[in-house]
């Protein structure tokens, strides 16, 4: 009787207040619907991993497998090769990605002509806008056996005969990570750039009159004034490691270099899509997601060791 | 005394670390800028001259030949060129709207479901369900083959409605306040005061995303192969590429042209001209919208 006359009015307030703030459901109810559909919905297709998927037997007449499609996959030596591949080209991606942006920032911030600094800047963002097609349309005319690289390598001597760049196994490696510093090296010194800009003046003033040189006041001031972003983004980027997508490999990639070029995200497209086995591509997002999941974690943990605050 | 020395100090390194600074940052300006211009100079010289080589940042003997092939008859540039602008401009605009229309609500504290609704945004940024549980939904959904495939599957994004919810944050409550008590209902506040109010930051996400689908190709490989009027101007650069790279010979064209199957070159440096020129046309004018947005995104993280 008690419970029965303080639920009910405050049932009704409840609905009044829904009904009061009907048009905020209005604008809002769409979107959450919106992203149950395509964002909570592919989560639960996460279960076609453990499934042989069929799709015209439907989502809920499936035959459960368990981990069979996990133990082809890491019975493939292709998978091995996709792994390594993608591990290979994200450490020097991560490694030649932050000290170029770093070192970039860092000479930037050094520019004393404020015009020419935003000369630079500006130049340096436009291959960030154009999309990956271009650049690897870009990159193969640079790279091809008539294009201005090979010219003046002969013309200079260095070179007997054109040197085909795009069809050397060894080199795809490095001309991923050439495009991608070429591409978005002046786009990630914004983020330093940034933190460099909210550095204490009077620190550096202090250490003119202490006598410091350039070098010494980029070593001792500006380095550990963006310390806390650089770690952040470190750990960020540790984190995807396994998430190199495969635009790059796919667009600087041909026939030749093909066992350089692949990455697990091109292995689950060609295997999962373009030969229709479903629950085997799943698997190896599930794999993804799994290895990205530790990565974070491990990354935070040791920026923890070192003395820096986690992120999360 | 002191400010005398502090100049004299300046000057000393100037001679020394600046011209070293100064010259290899003139370089850095030349490494990016060359290619560009060099493709321009070569789409724009003629195709059987391109090859003796040469050719640096100006065409030695000029044509618009190889621009000409593009927009002929035969060929399926112009309607490429046409669905791109078209999912440019539709994309953005709804994508601006559909990602204010949500942060509204978000950002008022007396909405019953802002926490809720908030936790189920943010998760997105942090999981995702992949690409085959994406592509098998699309499928689904029946959106294959269709222009929607460009618009409707990334409407949202959730780091953009932040971006725009903590902007939105900024703008003094009064004036919602003394709206109400003219009699204003919560969508005529967010039409009438806070999308005027919010023209910057959605200036911004606007050209982030206009940019986004520019430069997308994958979803019109993965969802739109199969019907050519669908095609992009991105997709088609790719599909150059790759008949270049495997040395077949390019299909964009009907048989009739011979000079697009004679000078794939030509023609690939002629279509990455058109897909980077809108770039390079707005991104300089932009370049203050998307810093300042890359760095409120970094704050609000």
């Amino acid at each position: 009787m008690k419970t029965a006359t303080s639920t009910a009015p405050r049932r009704n307030a409840f609905l009044q207040k829904l009904w009061h703030q009907r048009f905020l459901l209005a604008l809002s109810v769409p979107f959450v619907i919106w992203l149950i559909i395509f964002c909570y919905i592919p989560l639960v297709g996460w279960v076609i991993a453990f499934q042989d998927y069929k799709p015209h037997l439907g989502f809920f007449n499936q035959e459960w497998v368990g981990l069979k499609h996990f133990e082809a996959l890491f019975k493939a030596p292709m998978f091995y090769q996709a792994l390594w591949n993608t591990l290979g080209m994200s450490v020097l991606l991560l490694v030649f990605g932050f000290t170029s942006s770093i070192g970039f920032a860092l000479l930037l911030n050094e520019l004393t002509s404020l015009k020419f600094k935003k000369f630079v800047q500006t130049v340096s963002y436009l291959p960030h806008f154009v999309s990956w097609v271009i650049v690897a349309s870009i990159i193969t005319s640079m790279l091809s056996l008539s294009g201005p690289i090979n010219e003046w390598l002969v013309d200079w001597g260095i070179l007997k005969k054109p040197f085909d760049f795009m069809a050397q196994p060894d080199l795809f490696w490095w001309i991923v990570v050439f495009a991608d510093m070429w591409k978005e090296t002046g786009w990630n010194a914004i983020i330093y750039l940034a933190a460099m800009s909210a550095i204490d003046p009077q620190l550096y003033e202090a250490a003119l009159v202490d006598g410091a040189n350039r070098l010494q006041r980029i070593w001792y001031i500006t380095l550990p004034g963006i310390r806390y972003t650089v770690i952040t983004l470190l750990i960020l980027s540790i984190g995807n490691i396994i998430n190199i997508g495969f635009e790059r490999q796919y667009l600087l990639g041909n026939a030749v270099v093909a066992p350089k070029a692949l990455v697990l995200d091109k292995y689950a497209l060609d295997f999962g899509i373009g030969l229709f086995r479903y629950s085997y591509g799943t698997a190896i997002g599930i794999f993804k997601s799994g290895v990205s999941i530790v990565m974070l974690v491990i990354a935070n943990q040791l920026a923890h060791r070192f003395g820096e605050r986690k992120i999360f | 005394m002191l400010e005398r020395r502090l100049i004299s100090h300046r000057r000393v390194y100037f001679s020394l670390f600046d011209v070293v600074l100064n010259t290899f940052m003139f370089f850095v300006v030349v490494i990016t800028l060359y290619p560009f211009l060099n493709i321009l100079a070569k789409s724009l010289n003629d195709p059987i001259d391109t090859v003796k080589g040469g050719i640096t940042i100006f065409p030695r003997v000029f044509t618009l030949d190889n621009y000409r092939v593009l927009f002929e008859g035969g060929s399926r540039l112009p309607r490429a060129f046409q669905v791109s602008v078209l999912r440019t401009v539709i994309g953005a605009l709804l994508g601006v709207l559909s990602c204010a229309m949500f942060a509204y609500p978000l950002s008022r504290d007396d909405f019953v479901f802002k926490k809720s609704f908030s936790t189920l945004l943010v998760i997105t940024m942090y999981v995702s369900g992949g690409l085959i549980p994406g592509y098998l939904l699309i499928r689904s959904l029946g959106l294959i083959n269709s222009f929607w495939v460009y618009i409707i599957p990334g409407l949202i994004n959730a780091f953009n409605v932040i971006v725009i919810r903590s902007y939105i944050d900024t703008i003094p409550p009064s004036l919602q306040e003394s709206a109400r008590i003219d009699g204003a209902n919560d969508i005529t506040i967010f039409f009438k005061i806070i999308l005027p109010l919010c023209t910057p930051v959605l200036a911004t996400i606007g050209l982030f995303i206009a940019v986004g689908q520019w430069n997308s190709w994958f979803d019109t490989y993965l969802y739109a192969r199969g019907n050519e009027n669908l095609t992009t101007l991105q997709y088609e650069l790719m599909k150059v590429l790759d008949s270049a790279q495997t040395s077949s010979r390019v299909d964009i064209y009907s048989e009739s042209i011979k000079m697009a199957r004679k000078n794939p070159e030509a023609i690939k440096m002629a279509i990455t001209m058109v897909a980077t020129l809108p770039i390079v046309m707005v991104y300089p004018f932009l370049q203050r919208y998307f810093v300042t947005g890359i760095t409120l995104g970094a704050i609000k993280e």
